[in-house]
């Protein structure tokens, strides 16, 4: 894929940023204090977010103070979208309030907090799972990909574009969680996984609307716009346009 | 969520012998028990994580069955090749149940001892004499319509809510399990389970610390095998009923069958009286009716789910018909 030269400087400048972020998160410094080092690219991004943020460290503040067990917090590097992020973690934080409230990734959705509405939907090493229902230190050195880190050298994955083109959503809170669910569907039809959609499932089943549907069925979207989410994944899968 | 203690295990003695203080839990996928935990219905203080040990993979057995680790998650063992073509109902019955996401975590142990979902259990503002014993049973005159009509007492009318479990009792299973002192033993999948009577949170036959390394598929009986649930929504929901059923059969008669039941009990329900009634019938509706009242004769109903002995019985006639190529 050729990379644009101005995609490039941005995704540099936004990296640059990440780091700063992430320096700083580790170093106990308020987003807030160092918008100005940012680029204005990202300012706009953090200051949105920057409330999280915040309340994330006042919350790991106030629940040290809560905990007396000794032994529940946790030194755990994750990998998130191919960055490498060292925490100190209460045992009790899912994967899910890890993402949002600790690294700032609010791509990734609180829906139902109990695996039963998809918005929290994950790719931990190539599998797709539900982030709430997880704890945060049972995943040192898993590889976990979010929404933010579908996109490639700046542009939308072929899957978040299919869902632009066929306005697979509505609201658009289930998406992130419908997106990573729908990339991590394809990688296992690709492996030949049956579903339940399958007659016969010792033989690997094409990828028909019902299988589509039954693969999905653990993301519930209020809006129901189910059918052209069926169409963008069923697009994804014949190869469509990227 | 309460605070707890965590423990990443890296041998099977040292997982054991920290499991086997009473305030102390396992923990695999997660799915059902962090769910539990949220909700202060598990308050473990101390969670010992066995994804580190060596528990995981499916091999052939000498008796040309599979023995499959605990950590085998459900997406893993319904998409193993070999259980696809020798042991298709346990692919059927896995895929039949949770969501794709939730089969990625839950692994092939967490899922036998996953726990009810009966409301009354989820609901701590009610009695509940699994989750606070000695409190009463608040769906035995509530709305009771997912919970057991077969095997269950009046302290405690949950039902058993997997479907791989189902298959693995058709099937015969095995568990086999090591302790905290290193002693090992096998179970069949029958006797894993403990009737509720007066002490419905004690679940299962396991001690404290005794830990589900594999289950044993014996090699699959002759005649085709049929997973047929019946729920509320096409997919992603628990059973209102569910049948497995393993049938050999020549042109006119039944030569052997197998017969369990989900959403009925509080665990999966092999029916040796359906079994009976189905060796040597004809191959007629009749047959499959005969055998639904013998498997659910001794049903009892609590008002809101007495639909469910009907609708077993026609379950068990739709899979059996389909089973048998009949009509």
């Amino acid at each position: 894929m050729r990379i644009k030269p101005r995609q490039y400087l941005a995704s540099l400048i936004r990296q640059l940023d990440h780091i700063t972020v992430y320096l700083a998160l580790n170093l106990g410094i308020a987003v807030e204090k160092i918008l100005p080092f940012l680029s204005l690219l990202s300012r706009r991004h953090f200051l949105g977010t920057a409330g999280a943020v915040t309340l994330a460290m006042a919350s790991r503040q106030v629940s040290a103070e809560a905990v007396a067990e000794p032994g529940s917090r946790h030194d755990v590097v994750l990998t998130v979208n191919g960055w490498r992020r060292s925490l100190d973690l209460d045992a009790r934080v899912t994967l899910l309030d890890v993402l949002r409230e600790h690294l700032g990734l609010t791509g990734t959705k609180k829906g139902c907090d109990q695996g039963q509405c998809g918005a929290c939907t994950v790719i931990v090493n190539g599998q797709r799972i539900n982030s709430c229902l997880t704890l945060a230190v049972m995943h040192a050195g898993d590889e976990i990909t979010t929404i933010e880190g579908l996109e490639e050298g700046g542009n939308l994955h072929p899957m978040q574009a299919a869902f632009v083109r066929h306005d697979g959503l509505q609201c658009g809170y289930c998406t992130p969680g419908q997106i990573c669910s729908a990339v991590a569907l394809l990688a296992e039809h690709n492996a030949g996984w049956p579903s339940y959609a399958t007659a016969d499932v010792a033989t690997a089943p094409s990828l028909t609307d019902a299988e589509i549907a039954e693969r999905m069925s653990g993301n519930i979207c209020r809006c129901s716009a189910y059918p052209n989410i069926v169409a963008a994944i069923r697009d994804v899968a014949a190869g469509g346009r990227t | 969520m309460k605070p707890f203690r965590y423990e990443r295990a890296n041998s099977l003695a040292s997982a054991c012998a920290s499991a086997s203080e009473p305030t102390a839990k396992f923990i695999a996928g997660g799915t059902n028990l962090l769910d539990l935990m949220k909700l202060q219905i598990e308050t473990p203080a101390h969670l010992v994580d066995i994804n580190a040990l060596p528990l995981g993979g499916i091999e052939e057995t000498a008796e040309n069955g599979l023995r499959i680790g605990a950590l085998v998650t459900n997406s893993a063992l319904a998409a193993d090749m070999s259980v696809r073509r020798r042991y298709p109902l346990l692919s059927q019955a896995i895929l039949a149940g949770a969501s794709g996401q939730l089969r990625n975590k839950a692994t092939t142990g967490g899922n036998l001892l996953q726990r009810t979902r009966c409301p009354y259990f989820y609901d701590t503002t009610k009695p509940c004499n699994k989750r606070a014993p000695g409190s009463g049973c608040a769906a035995l005159h509530g709305l009771n319509r997912m919970n057991a009509v077969l095997g269950v007492s009046d302290n405690c009318i949950a039902a058993h809510p997997s479907d791989m479990a189902v298959a693995m009792t058709a099937l015969e299973a095995r568990v086999e399990t090591i302790a905290q002192d290193g002693a090992t033993r096998t179970i069949p999948i029958d006797a894993l389970y403990r009737a509720p009577g007066d002490t419905p949170n004690i679940e299962t036959v396991l001690a404290p610390g005794e830990l589900i390394r594999s289950v044993v598929l014996p090699p699959p009986p002759a005649g085709r095998q049929i997973y047929r649930k019946v729920r509320d929504r096409a997919s992603y929901a628990f059973a209102l009923v569910s049948v497995a059923a393993i049938v050999a059969h020549d042109n006119n008669r039944v030569q052997a069958a197998r017969v369990a039941f989900g959403g009925l009990s509080y665990k999966p329900w092999r029916s040796a009286d359906a079994e009976e009634s189905l060796s040597g019938a004809t191959l007629a509706r009749a047959s499959y009716d005969a055998a639904g009242a013998a498997a659910l004769k001794i049903a009892h109903g609590y008002g809101h789910n007495d639909f469910k002995i009907p609708l077993a019985r026609r379950t068990l006639r739709a899979a059996l018909t389909e089973a048998t190529g009949t009509i």
